[in-house]
């Protein structure tokens, strides 16, 4: 059914169409408007048979997620953020444990400083405790994703991350076409667990393995993401015969066949990169992107073979990876590990700084030249932040980074520097 | 044979497990068996023992990392007899509480029988009244689920080579609080009140109480009771640890005793917002038993050789304290009239 929807709601409504049984609660921007909705719908009877638990921590979320996920019941939570990394320890345990939890991560930067806008510094730093991770690159592909998240999380015994960027996805109204109940359970069948908590057939689940098997141990768990390469287009294929439209699989290109330029990011921005891409194609400019879904499973095969033609790529990427650059860019190397191209790393949208079009194309056009460095800070305030490197050598008690960063770009407004 | 905790529904049912009359109306089989590689006279791997016999065999255990875990819980020498899961050392009270949801949504829906079944979450001093101690008491305000809590307190971070936690007690040698020539006293932290501080601050929680495994049925009917009465229960017991308390492993009930007869450890139970004494602690409250001095239980034992006179007397006046000014003694730690 067509709607004018936030897409937190469209979210919402599609973890009721996938009836958990189990849904942990706890604040944090710009996830909680997901969990609200999943809440009201609990309340007002259209997900029934589900204990929504409000808990006191986003540890304790996951930690709840694990107890009901490992009594066999289907367990989803969302977070973001500084929630997150609050929750690590059982990001980690969930993953070991072969837990099928969906969780919803409304992206949003780390702090200090704290900052609540959208860049993918929350999901990066999880990235590999084993859970596999699909970004969504619209507020519809939000949507399925969290109806094929459960569908592959539970076939593999694998949980599952679903990264949607925080406001400009989570709080964005716009079309979505949410699915009914009637095909949403025809494509996800009722979760039949691979161990469970049960008194009839008592066994151990996680404890202690010495170094004679934790080696097997992990491989096995590098081994489920490898098959999930193969499980993830499957899925999205029957999600396209199921529901009629193509979403998720692992990566998408666009115009990218034949382009000498191709720029790869996650999320939302592609929709940003798509329209630059046509301003420069109008233009004569060979140029293409590809938009990576699955971040963790890393597509290596499948992203060679969609960018091994182009002659340089750029990625744009919306975290940060300190003392070494992109995160993103340094697995697309892999991927091209015997192919000579130029990966180029342009570190866009921390902290929700906006990415426009022209700086994009700016970029794009320089790498097209040879002349970008391999490390470029979009739109980055080279004045202020040469200041605050003068001021640091300069001044031993130099203040606050951060305020003196923000005094610098606002001069002559609230107290002076000392 | 079920009870009911709320006339609402079958799923807020509970085993009725009645209380055994002596040792010898326990029954023989255990699901605490063989395999566990904890050290001689652990009184925790005792009180695993009790709790799961007291559980009986429709139980799900949840352990948070600790030594019940990592000396205890190996794959291929695992001594659960009753499905277990490890969970974070943060985790035991949001673990439990996930369980039951999941027991009870599933039951719901007719995906499982709808019998009860007993979830219980065990965590040491450092799980239960350190790291845990938020997530229990968020698992104490679902009131609506019914889940146990069993704190196994043998007063350090045993499982790491025994360091101070807030549940060790004033001035314990601990590899974090040794004491030097320069200062004696390093750990001068008084032991957390943890089971008071539970029962009264979740006033709506049906049944907190502290055990001893040296009163092994005691122990085990207090179990026993706080999974039949239902809704979230929290059960504190003192395990004497010849590891990290320095004394000669067979000493582990003597100390047990001790700690009770000295006062240290008060024996009560709060059900249904009631406060009882019991056993010896009951008899020191009625003038029954002299508590013994705390010198006879503090010398048995190597982490307080270094101890002084004045050592003692200080460890002396707070447990005087504790029974002669508290508002109630030994539970609830405030002086002064209601009606001044």
């Amino acid at each position: 059914m067509l709607k004018q929807i936030e897409g937190s709601r469209a979210v919402a409504e599609a973890i009721a169409l996938c009836r958990p049984e189990v849904v942990c609660a706890y604040p944090i921007t710009p996830q909680t408007h997901i969990v609200e909705g999943v809440s009201e719908l609990v309340k007002a009877g259209t997900l029934k048979n589900c204990e929504f638990i409000n808990v006191e921590s986003e540890f304790a979320a996951l930690s709840v997620a694990i107890g009901a996920s490992a009594a066999g019941a289907r367990a989803y939570t969302a977070t973001a953020s500084q929630g997150l990394l609050y929750m690590a320890e059982a990001v980690y345990n969930a993953a070991g444990l072969g837990l099928p939890i969906v969780m919803t991560i409304g992206n949003r930067a780390i702090g200090a400083p704290i900052n609540i806008w959208n860049d993918h510094t929350d999901s990066m730093a999880v990235r590999d405790s084993g859970w596999i991770q699909l970004f969504a690159e619209t507020n519809q592909e939000a949507v399925d994703l969290h109806i094929q998240a459960f569908r592959l999380a539970e076939l593999l015994s694998c949980p599952v991350m679903v990264c949607m960027d925080g406001f400009i996805l989570t709080h964005a109204y716009e079309r979505v076409d949410v699915p009914d109940q009637a095909a949403v359970d025809a494509f996800l069948p009722p979760f039949e667990p691979v161990q469970v908590l049960d008194p009839a057939n008592p066994y151990s689940i996680g404890a202690m393995v010495g170094p004679d098997a934790f080696s097997e141990v992990r491989y096995l768990a590098h081994h489920k993401q490898l098959e999930a390469l193969e499980k993830i287009p499957e899925i999205a294929a029957g999600f396209e015969a199921a529901f009629g439209r193509a979403s998720g699989g692992l990566l998408s290109g666009y115009r990218s066949e034949d382009a000498r330029t191709i720029v790869v990011a996650l999320g939302s921005v592609n929709g940003t990169i798509k329209e630059t891409v046509d301003a420069m194609r109008a233009d004569g400019h060979s140029i293409g992107s590809v938009s990576i879904c699955a971040f963790r499973p890393f597509p290596l095969v499948a992203l060679r073979d969609a960018i091994r033609h182009a002659k340089r790529i750029v990625c744009v990427e919306k975290s940060l990876a300190p003392g070494l650059g992109g995160i993103v860019a340094s697995n697309v190397r892999m991927a091209l590990r015997g192919v000579d191209h130029r990966v180029y790393t342009v570190i866009a949208g921390l902290g929700g700084r906006p990415i426009p079009r022209a700086s994009l194309r700016d970029v794009f056009e320089r790498a097209e030249t040879g002349g970008l460095d391999d490390v470029t800070f979009l739109d980055l305030n080279w004045r202020v932040v040469n200041e605050q490197l003068v001021r640091a050598r300069d001044v031993r008690h130099s203040g606050p980074i951060a305020e003196n960063v923000l005094k610098a770009l606002n001069p002559g407004r609230g107290a002076a520097a000392k | 044979m079920v009870a009911n905790v709320e006339t609402l529904d079958d799923f807020l049912k509970t085993q009725v497990l009645d209380p055994w009359k002596g040792p010898k109306k326990v029954p023989a089989a255990e699901y605490f068996t063989s395999g566990h590689r904890t050290c001689q006279g652990c009184e925790s791997a005792q009180l695993m023992k009790l709790m799961a016999k007291a559980g009986g065999p429709r139980s799900i255990i949840l352990g948070s990392t600790g030594c019940m875990y990592v000396a205890n819980t190996t794959y291929y020498s695992t001594p659960w007899a009753v499905p277990w899961m490890h969970t974070q050392l943060g985790s035991s009270g949001s673990a439990a509480t996930g369980t039951v949801a999941a027991l009870r949504a599933m039951m719901r829906k007719g995906k499982m029988k709808k019998e009860p079944i007993n979830v219980i979450a065990v965590c040491g001093d450092g799980g239960g009244a350190d790291m845990g101690l938020s997530a229990i008491s968020a698992a104490l305000q679902h009131t609506h689920y019914n889940l146990l809590i069993l704190l196994y307190d043998n007063e350090s971070y045993a499982n790491t080579d025994i360091q101070v936690s807030g549940s060790s007690p004033y001035g314990a040698n601990s590899t974090f609080s040794t004491p030097g020539k320069v200062k004696r006293i390093m750990n001068k932290r008084w032991k957390k009140n943890t089971a008071a501080m539970l029962a009264a601050g979740h006033p709506d929680v049906r049944y907190v109480s502290t055990v001893c495994t040296a009163y092994p049925v005691d122990a085990m009917n207090s179990v026993r009771r706080a999974l039949t009465i239902g809704g979230p229960t929290f059960v504190h017991s003192l395990d004497p640890c010849p590891k990290g308390w320095d004394y000669d492993p067979k000493f582990s009930h003597e100390l047990g005793e001790l700690a009770v007869e000295t006062g240290i450890w008060p024996l009560y139970e709060v059900e249904e917002g009631q406060l009882r004494m019991i056993g010896r602690s009951k008899r020191i409250v009625e003038g029954q038993f002299k508590r013994k001095p705390v010198r006879e239980y503090l010398r048995r034992q190597g982490r307080f050789a270094h101890f002084i006179d004045e050592d003692i007397e200080y460890f002396q006046k707070k447990i005087d304290d504790m029974w002669e000014k508290w508002l109630i003694p030994g539970v609830i730690p405030f002086a002064g009239k209601l009606n001044p």
